[in-house]
């Protein structure tokens, strides 16, 4: 049964992608690092800390998860995946963005031409309800569609 | 947000395209938080947590050369993280490879820094804050910088006002010359969400108590109770070291951004318990609750009883202080143990401007004679080669555990294996 989830837009467009689930908050330079660093095409997440989300491959997902942690260089991380072409079809926060995310989001819009919606504050439930693989639809105004 | 005319035309392109979307990335970004304005840097140096050349980082390279060209250069000069490598480092003919190939752009960036407006060939190190470096903020000063472990520093114990920025949103602020006004840029966010409660029997070390810390209040602000009993009330040399491991421990085990020590740091010795906001919880911090801290933190080391090849000290970098006290401390301890050098290859990390300084004291040559190794580089940077990564190393720097494979021990447990050698 489809579900559906209302968040604010931080970098405005529309997806359709697979659910990548990450519970605990996303590390984003150790997730990206060796990938970025080897060229794996499948860019599979490097953090051998997350147990949801490690050799697990991220490119295309639409990734679901509650904040980002990690180094201060996450923006700058995020935004060279979206320069190089590997970034998640979309980043959907169940809490309020944190300021690294929010960072790399908003470098990716403007100095980049990647799509990647980035929607947030989606709630708890969302993140209860999302598992690996389901559909998610996000539109323009910052509904998100789980099914 | 509200921008002023000068801020406005910016945005709409009067000095350029490149320099609007500058102004734009910044607006989105204090948009976010809710800025209601950009406020202006006053710092006099900027510093930029991005010092590494690394090869998978071309965009960021190719985004700075676009700065460059169109002269969106920093208004102010500025210092950078460490440098990646050094040759006094020890590392095998394949890591010195990989070194070659993941380090493959540092030529490049450092000329762009060089021409961005670094402050000098010397100025990169994590600690920047530190006297012999020379770009310490004073209190109530607005930065742009990135660095978490400077950045909760020059908020905590300066008392200068900067956010968590990411890397080249740092750079941004010092092109624009403006942040967005937000977090702890503001009265309000300044205040703690937590009440930490310091009851140990024993003087908690640093970078274990951060750490503690930041795993328990994220990225809220913790008011700390009782420290000032081990610490004192005064921000002297030692208290500074102290609170400089400790805070880049609860920024990297959490994230905190700003903490306030009863009684030592500026704004709770001049507002004390009104910093403390409505509702801020608890957390008693006794020496089982260190214990069970130490004990929770995961090794990933394929044998957990390989023998250390090699163990890093000064993550952040050491203050001149510092090295003196391991200078006397490993003597020491070599002495009783019985051998005249170290067991395990050590490296302690200090800022370019302080190991200049160092080596100009007495205890250069002593801890030389004890077979350390002084080097300006980021351990991190070092352990991010994949085969440094299956390595056995050891370290006492809570932050370099929490991104890396290095293993953590106590200060006085790092002292004893590296001196006396592990069986």
């Amino acid at each position: 049964m489809a579900k559906t989830f209302k968040g604010r837009i931080i970098a405005p467009g529309t997806a359709k992608a697979k659910a990548l689930v990450s519970h605990n908050g996303f590390n984003t330079l150790a997730s990206y690092q060796m990938a970025l660093m080897f060229k794996d095409k499948q860019v599979k997440c490097g953090d051998q800390n997350n147990n949801d989300l490690y050799k697990k491959p991220m490119i295309d997902k639409a990734l679901c998860l509650p904040e980002t942690i990690g180094s201060t260089t996450g923006g700058m991380i995020l935004y060279a995946a979206c320069a190089l072409g590997k970034q998640p079809a979309c980043m959907l926060f169940s809490k309020p963005i944190d300021s690294l995310a929010a960072s790399g989001a908003i470098l990716a819009a403007n100095w980049t031409e990647a799509k990647m919606p980035v929607v947030d504050s989606l709630g708890e439930d969302f993140l209860n309800f999302v598992k690996d693989d389901m559909t998610i639809t996000v539109d323009t105004d910052g509904t998100v569609t789980v099914e | 947000m509200i921008l002023t005319k000068e801020q406005q035309a910016l945005l709409d392109g009067e000095k350029g395209e490149t320099m609007a979307k500058v102004m734009k990335t910044l607006v989105m970004y204090g948009d976010t938080f809710n800025a209601e304005r950009m406020v202006p840097i006053t710092s006099t140096y900027g510093h930029t947590v991005i010092s590494f050349g690394i090869g998978a980082m071309k965009p960021v390279y190719e985004l700075y050369e676009k700065l460059l060209l169109d002269n969106a250069v920093s208004q102010q000069k500025f210092s950078a993280d460490p440098r990646p490598l050094d040759k006094n480092v020890p590392s095998s003919f394949l890591q010195d490879v990989v070194f070659k190939f993941m380090y493959n752009q540092q030529k490049r960036y450092e000329e762009q820094l060089d021409k961005l407006g670094i402050m000098s060939e010397d100025a990169y190190t994590c600690a920047c804050y530190l006297p012999e470096v020379g770009n310490t903020p004073k209190r109530g000063d607005i930065l742009s910088w990135a660095e978490s472990s400077a950045v909760v520093y020059a908020n905590s114990v300066l008392g200068a006002r900067c956010n968590r920025n990411s890397g080249i949103i740092d750079m941004m602020g010092s092109v624009a010359g403006f942040v967005p006004e937000f977090g702890f840029l503001t009265d309000e966010g300044r205040k703690a969400d937590w009440v930490v409660e310091i009851r140990t029997e024993k003087m908690p070390e640093a970078q274990l108590l951060g750490s503690a810390i930041g795993m328990k209040v994220l990225e809220k602000v913790p008011y700390i109770k009782g420290l000032d009993k081990w610490i004192g009330k005064e921000l002297n040399d030692n208290a500074c070291a102290y609170l400089k491991d400790f805070g880049a421990a609860t920024a990297s085990n959490g994230s905190v951004g700003l903490y306030h020590i009863e009684n030592l740091t500026p704004e709770a010795v001049d507002y004390g318990e009104k910093l403390i906001g409505e509702g801020a919880s608890v957390y008693v911090i006794d020496d089982a609750e260190l214990d069970r801290v130490k004990n929770s933190y995961p090794c990933i080391w394929k044998d957990l009883d390989a023998k250390p090849k090699l163990c890093f000290m000064g993550c952040p970098h050491m203050t001149l202080q510092q090295l003196k006290d391991w200078t006397v401390r490993v003597e020491e301890s070599l002495k009783i143990a019985g051998n005249k050098k170290v067991q395990i290859p050590t490296v302690f990390t200090s800022a370019p401007g302080v190991i200049r300084e160092f080596k100009e004291t007495e205890y250069a040559t002593r801890l030389e004679a004890t077979g350390i190794i002084l080097s300006y580089i980021c351990p991190l940077m070092y352990m991010n080669n994949p085969l440094s990564k299956k390595m056995p190393v050891i370290t006492s720097s809570n932050k370099l555990r929490t991104y890396t494979s290095a293993r953590f021990y106590l200060d006085d447990e790092i002292l004893k294996m590296i001196t006396k050698g592990v069986q």
